[in-house]
């Protein structure tokens, strides 16, 4: 690249590697077995009911300390089959160790709940797939999406007996853990390796690359497969609504950290000196982070609101700002500024909140100069998604489901990103994939043995 | 400054510390170190006749708890493996270097008069300040008829130390072996004999694991393994319950004891003097962490002896025998319950499954409407007083045994 501004190779190999591997280390041994001793095994333990998947906590690390350590992989992966992604991508400390009584004075800090997770995982020794697929039932489940919700979904159907297709419109499965994580969370090719481990169930078959336009096909695909389950995620970025925003040096944060994924030598890929995010959740901050960590000169995060409504948890701000990287509150952006076909800077105005709640305009206007800005301002779904009229909405413009993640069409479940249920977190997803897996394989089963689907129990 | 100084059997040292007959006593290079680091006398590590047993590979195991910490450590080691000679000359010499430290020496030979007549003579000639008799070694000396078979027969245990008092001059203190059903027979049968003091407790027969992949118990040596002598923090209940019947018991309440069995802090340390031990012998903990773990066990004893205001040892030496009684004698109308204080209470729940599994569903629990505050509390008219609840909780000083209204503590 050309451009004094936008270039690569700004570092040696030696610092792009160290600016990309594992940002949380995995624990030894020794460092797990004392860790594991920390835990104190409470009765009805908060951190189980923190855990969206309900992983059995205290049982998993109890078996760590026991030196038992499949034991605890299989007690992880029995609610949560991405249960070492989750280990390293999960925002641990606003979910299970947030509920960690160790929290409580007088120590103040929770069990490396997470951390444990990641080594029973990385640590299992059995060569064989920890679960036995069902005697095969005929039945087939189209899942649409190989992210971690119908990885999740998928992996549980294929258990219980039934013939899964994944189709997914990327040429690797893995949805975000494959495209939208930042690389030093997911390092070696993770997704892929627990794909691989995930597939070892067998019943499943991957059509990759295989983009499925459910305006056009979702109808015919709930008459080929007795049951389909929507794992779509939000693939389109949402718009600033500026009439220039289609600038050039103006891109989408999630298009940016998927090319970074997918490149292998990270030396090559120019990056800007200055840079500019459009946003204030974890996407802004993972492609904030990652630019400084290529080698960018100054990278300002800006967001519209303050501080408190960031929906990057405040342990993720920390790291950005450990990361160099500038965190501006109350900034709405107007427009951008470019001279010759390149971009030179975003232009805000300052936003205030009214007594009323309400964001206001306060009419000072700031221009931050830039090479490159990101939006990170968050996805909503393919509009073609919904052209198969069938497919009802809910209020925000995602899928309907109902308490088993069944929506609006008999014979279809969704979730994920893309439905309207909880934060839009991967092991929401899992979870998502799971119960809909549940719910399906009730549907399946021929209808003397159905049992009334009002609770979601069988 | 308290004053640790102590007289035994006649015997100064600077302080109660010894360290016991075991492998850091065995030669001048270990003991001269432990001097230097501050240790009040030593129990040299047992001499027997010429030729010296052989030593097996390996030695020594541990019981760990769950989260890897040791609890004890089992031993197959014998007496001393270097000639007689060679140990005489280096005692002889430690005692002149170091005349003002304890310096015993244990003893263990064939259950003939004349061996022991022997030795006796040859240990006298260091100027050593006493011996020990090893009537407890637990491992390889009983097959040979010595250590622990001798230790289990008070007869034998009388006339051994009987023959010992006849030949020499010095100080004799009979090592008891735990391995037995009632110390205060074999204590009362060295008495007998005239021994001058018991030393207690030897170690405790033990296998403290299994390799379960080559099905070969520890320590190994090759496909095989025998008993060891199991010692550390993990046997002090058991050698202080040890020490508390002598002291309790009319016919051996006056006999001298120089304690010993998983001594590691202080507190142990001052456990065993409040229950009538004169000296304190100390081995697993050094073994553990060396000699300069003296330096807390001295300071420790003496700020608690300050802050008590005992001035002197004997100031509180025996001050918890008093409360020792039969569960006959206890008073069946004093009563205790739990109280939990809320502001120290994390919410672990460990007493509620304590309580509701295993005693007597006397924690009540709650969880707030959100979910995120849960509280535990004592039911009063349920508990019987256990302890079993601030035994479970992590949190010091959260649960207390409190005396419930009414009731009369001071009975």
């Amino acid at each position: 690249m050309a451009s004094k501004d936008i270039r690569n190779h700004r570092m040696s190999d030696e610092v792009y590697q160290e600016n990309f591997s594992d940002i949380k280390p995995p624990l030894s041994f020794y460092q797990s077995r004392l860790e594991a001793g920390r835990c104190l095994y409470c009765h009805d333990a908060p951190c189980i009911s923190a855990c969206p998947t309900g992983i059995n906590i205290p049982s998993f690390i109890h078996r760590i300390a026991d030196q038992n350590v499949d034991g605890a992989a299989q007690v992880i992966l029995e609610e949560n089959i991405l249960g070492g992604s989750c280990a390293r991508v999960c925002p641990t400390e606003v979910l299970c160790e947030q509920a960690c009584v160790r929290n409580h004075p007088p120590e103040c800090k929770p069990v490396m709940i997470g951390r444990l997770q990641r080594f029973a995982i990385d640590h299992r020794q059995t060569a064989a797939h920890p679960f036995i697929r069902a005697q095969t039932t005929g039945r087939s489940v189209a899942v649409v999406g190989a992210g971690p919700a119908g990885l999740a979904c998928a992996h549980k159907l294929a258990r219980l007996g039934h013939d899964i297709t994944v189709f997914d419109a990327h040429s690797k499965p893995g949805g975000l853990n494959e495209y939208g994580i930042a690389a030093y969370k997911l390092v070696e090719d993770y997704a892929q390796k627990e794909i691989r481990f995930i597939f070892e169930i067998g019943g499943i078959t991957l059509e990759a690359g295989s983009r499925i336009n459910l305006g056009h096909q979702l109808a015919d695909l709930s008459v080929q497969f007795d049951a389909v389950f929507l794992g779509i995620g939000l693939e389109s970025a949402k718009s600033l609504g500026l009439p220039d925003e289609p600038s050039e040096g103006v891109e989408e944060a999630l298009g940016a950290i998927k090319t970074l994924r997918q490149t292998k030598n990270l030396a090559e890929l120019p990056v800007a000196s200055r840079v500019v995010v459009i946003g204030g959740g974890n996407t802004a901050i993972d492609i904030a982070c990652q630019m400084r960590r290529l080698g960018a000169e100054e990278v300002t995060l800006a967001y519209r609101r303050g501080i408190q409504q960031m929906s990057a948890t405040h342990h993720e701000q920390l790291f950005a700002k450990e990361n160099g990287v500038r965190i501006i509150p109350w900034m709405k952006p107007t427009g951008f500024e470019s001279k010759a076909g390149q971009l030179r800077g975003v232009r805000f105005v300052r936003t205030a909140e009214a007594p009323t709640g309400e964001l206001i305009e306060t009419g000072e206007q700031i221009t931050m100069t830039a090479d490159r800005a990101y939006k990170a301002i968050g996805q909503t779904i393919t509009a073609d998604s919904f052209a198969y009229g069938k497919l009802a909405l809910s209020k925000n413009g995602k899928i309907r489901v109902n308490d088993q993640f069944r929506t609006s069409i008999s014979n279809v479940w969704a979730g994920g990103d893309c439905v309207d249920k909880g934060e839009d977190l991967t092991v929401h997803a899992v979870q998502h994939g799971k119960l809909a897996a549940q719910a399906i394989h009730q549907f399946l089963q021929p209808p003397e043995v159905q049992v009334e689907q009002g609770d979601g129990r069988p | 400054m308290a004053d640790l100084s102590c007289e035994f059997l006649g015997i100064q040292s600077p302080n109660p510390f010894w360290l016991a007959s075991a492998p850091p006593t065995d030669k001048a290079y270990n003991i001269c170190r432990a001097f230097s680091a501050g240790w009040g006398g030593a129990v040299w590590k047992t001499l027997g006749e010429d030729p010296p047993p052989a030593n097996v590979c390996s030695r020594y195991s541990a019981h760990r708890d769950t989260h890897g910490r040791i609890l004890g450590i089992n031993n197959i080691e014998l007496i001393s493996d270097r000639p007689l000679q060679v140990n005489l000359d280096e005692i002889k010499q430690t005692k002149k270097d170091w005349p003002d430290r304890a310096l015993v020496v244990s003893l263990m030979v064939p259950c003939k008069e004349e061996s022991w007549k022997r030795i006796l003579n040859q240990v006298e000639a260091t100027d050593c300040d006493g011996v020990e008799l090893n009537f407890g070694c637990p491992h390889g000396m009983p097959e040979l008829g010595m250590g622990a078979a001798v230790g289990q027969v008070p007869e034998l245990i009388t006339k051994v130390t009987r023959w010992c008092k006849q030949h020499t001059r010095l100080p004799v203190i009979v090592k008891l072996t735990p391995n037995v059903t009632d110390i205060v027979q074999t204590a009362i049968a060295a008495q007998a004999g005239g021994a001058n003091a018991v030393s207690l407790i030897n170690t405790i027969n033990s296998i403290t694991s299994i390799n379960l992949d080559t099905m070969v118990g520890y320590p190994p040596v090759g496909n095989h393994c025998t008993s060891g002598g199991y010692c550390g923090e993990a046997v002090k209940p058991i050698a202080l319950n040890m020490v508390g019947q002598l002291a309790r018991h009319d016919e051996t309440a006056k006999l001298s004891v120089s304690a010993m069995g998983g001594i590691t802090t202080w507190r142990d340390a001052a456990e065993y003097l409040s229950l009538g031990a004169t000296t304190l012998q100390v081995c697993t903990a050094v073994m553990l962490n060396g000699f300069k773990i003296i330096d807390e066990l001295v300071d420790g004893l003496s700020r608690w002896m300050d802050q008590k205001g005992y001035r002197t040892l004997s100031e509180f030496r025996g001050a918890a025998v008093a409360s020792l009684t039969d569960w006959n004698k206890l008073d069946l109308t004093y009563k205790s319950v739990a109280h939990i204080d809320q502001s120290h209470c994390i919410q672990c729940g460990r007493c509620f499954a304590a309580c509701e599994d295993t005693e007597h569903q006397a924690i009540a629990f709650q969880t707030s409407d959100d979910g995120k505050d849960r509280t535990f509390e004592v039911i009063t008219g349920e508990c019987v007083g256990c302890n079993l609840c601030q035994i479970t909780c992590p949190v010091e000083g959260c649960i207390t045994m409190i005396n419930p209204p009414g009731s009369n503590p001071e009975l």
